[in-house]
C-alpha cells in the first residue's frame, strides 16, 4: 500500500479548513472510510471526490451528515438508473 | 449584453426582505446545486444565475446600486464616476463595494462584471474565495466516434483544456458509456492529487447493422425463389462477407445466428458477440403473364 495514495486526516482538515470531529462523524456514519496506518488516520485519494462533494453539500446547502448520506445514496441510485436508461435506449434502436 | 432581472431569478419582487432573499436563494440552490444534478448543464447554468443573483441582492451595497440603476445599468458607470468625483472633492474618496463570493469571477455574467466588477468602475469584485480545494478539478469531455472506429482498439490524440492527451480507445465501447481516465484532470493544489477525466462516448451508427452490446443485427433481403427452394447467399458481415446456406422453405422473418461475427466484447480481447441475420423475403413484382399463369397453377395444386 503506497502512502502517496493517501492523505493524512490532520492535513485533510487543514486543507479543507474543517474540524477533525467532522471527519470522525463522516466516518462513524459510514459516509467516508478512513483507514489507520501505524496509528495514523488516512483518507485514500479515491475518496477525495466524495469527500469534496460532502463538503460542498455541507457548506453550500447546509445539509447535515445524515442528509448528505441520503443524498449520496440517492445519487448512486440515479447513476444506476441512468446507466440502465442508456442501455435501454441503445436497445430501442433495434426496433427503429 | 442584456439586463438581468435578479429578482425574477429568485422568484421575488423588489420589495423582498433580506430574509426572503436568503430563503428563496437557499431553496433554489438546493434544487439546482450541481452536486445534486450531475451532468445537467441546465441546472448548472441556473445555479450560477442563482449565485449571481444572491451575490447582488444579499449585499446591501450591491442591491442598492442594482435597484438604483436597474435597466439603465449601462449608464451606471458614468453616474458612479461623476458621483465619485463629486465626493472626492467633498470627502476622502469613493468607497468601493467589496465582497468575496464563493465562486470565481468567470462564473458571473458580463452584465454582473460590467456593473460590479468592470475595470475602473465604482464596484470592485474580489474573486477567489472558492472553498479550499486540494484535489484537481475533474474534466468532462464527449468523444464522438463512428461505430466502425470502435470495432478495433486504437490510439487517438484528444485535446482537453489545451493539452494533448494520447489515449487508447478499447474496442467495443458502447454509445453513452463513460470511462474515467485517472489523473488526466486539473492539477491539484498544495500537492493534492490531480483530478480525473471523464470521457463519454457518443457512437454514431450509420451502418446497416443494429447493435445491442456485442451482438449485431441485420435484416437481409432474400428472394422468394431462394427462400422456397433453398440455395446460397452472400451476406456482408461487419468485417467482410460470408456465404450462407439457405434451407428450402425458409419462412419470412427467420433469424439465423452467425456465432462470433458480431462486435468485439468490451475489454475482452479476441471475444466477439454474434451476428443475427433476419430474412426479409422479397415478393416478385411486375409479374409477366406467364409468371401469373404459373402461380395460378401452383395455387390450384395447393387448393
Amino acid at each position: 500500500m503506497k502512502t502517496t495514495e493517501f492523505i493524512e486526516v490532520p492535513r485533510l482538515c487543514e486543507e479543507y479548513k474543517i474540524e477533525h470531529s467532522f471527519v470522525t462523524e463522516l466516518q462513524d456514519k459510514g459516509v467516508i472510510e478512513v483507514i489507520t496506518i501505524e496509528q495514523r488516520l488516512f483518507l485514500h485519494h479515491d475518496y477525495i471526490p466524495v469527500f469534496e462533494k460532502v463538503m460542498r453539500l455541507y457548506r453550500d446547502l447546509h445539509i447535515n451528515v445524515e442528509g448528505i448520506d441520503v443524498i449520496l445514496n440517492l445519487l448512486d441510485k440515479i447513476d444506476d438508473l441512468n446507466k440502465q436508461l442508456s442501455k435501454t435506449q441503445n436497445r430501442l434502436h433495434l426496433y427503429e | 449584453m442584456a439586463y438581468i432581472d435578479y429578482y425574477k431569478i429568485l422568484g421575488l419582487d423588489k420589495t423582498a426582505t433580506d430574509a426572503e432573499i436568503k430563503k428563496a436563494y437557499r431553496k433554489l440552490a438546493r434544487k439546482y446545486h450541481p452536486d445534486v444534478n450531475p451532468g445537467d448543464a441546465e441546472a448548472e447554468e441556473k445555479f450560477k444565475e442563482l449565485n449571481e443573483a444572491n451575490e447582488v441582492l444579499s449585499n446591501p451595497e450591491n442591491r442598492k446600486k442594482y435597484d438604483k440603476y436597474g435597466k439603465d445599468w449601462q449608464h451606471a458607470e458614468a453616474y458612479e464616476q461623476a458621483e465619485k468625483q463629486r465626493s472626492q472633492y467633498a470627502n476622502a474618496g469613493g468607497g468601493r463595494a467589496q465582497y468575496s463570493g464563493g465562486y470565481d469571477q468567470e462564473d458571473f455574467s458580463d452584465f454582473f462584471s460590467s456593473m460590479f466588477g468592470g475595470a475602473g468602475g465604482g464596484g470592485g469584485f474580489r474573486g477567489g474565495g472558492r472553498q479550499a480545494q486540494f484535489r484537481g478539478q475533474d474534466f468532462n469531455a464527449t468523444l464522438s466516434l463512428d461505430l466502425r472506429d470502435v470495432y478495433e482498439k486504437h490510439k487517438r490524440t484528444l485535446t482537453i483544456n489545451g493539452k494533448n492527451i494520447r489515449l487508447t480507445i478499447p474496442a467495443g465501447v458502447e454509445n453513452g458509456q463513460t470511462i474515467k481516465i485517472k489523473g488526466y484532470g486539473g492539477e491539484g493544489v498544495n500537492g493534492g492529487p490531480k483530478g480525473d477525466l471523464f470521457l463519454e462516448f457518443a457512437i454514431n451508427n450509420t451502418s446497416a447493422f443494429k447493435r445491442d452490446g456485442a451482438n449485431l443485427y441485420k435484416t437481409q433481403p432474400l428472394d422468394l425463389y431462394t427462400a422456397i427452394l433453398g440455395g446460397e447467399l452472400l451476406v456482408e458481415t461487419f468485417d467482410g462477407s460470408v456465404k450462407l446456406k439457405v434451407t428450402p422453405e425458409t419462412p419470412n422473418g427467420k433469424q439465423v445466428k452467425l456465432k462470433g461475427k458480431g462486435f468485439p466484447v468490451y475489454k475482452k480481447e479476441g471475444q466477439f458477440g454474434d451476428l443475427y441475420i433476419t430474412y426479409d423475403i422479397q415478393m416478385p413484382t411486375n409479374l409477366s403473364a406467364r409468371e401469373k399463369e404459373l402461380f395460378q397453377e401452383l395455387s390450384k395444386i395447393r387448393s
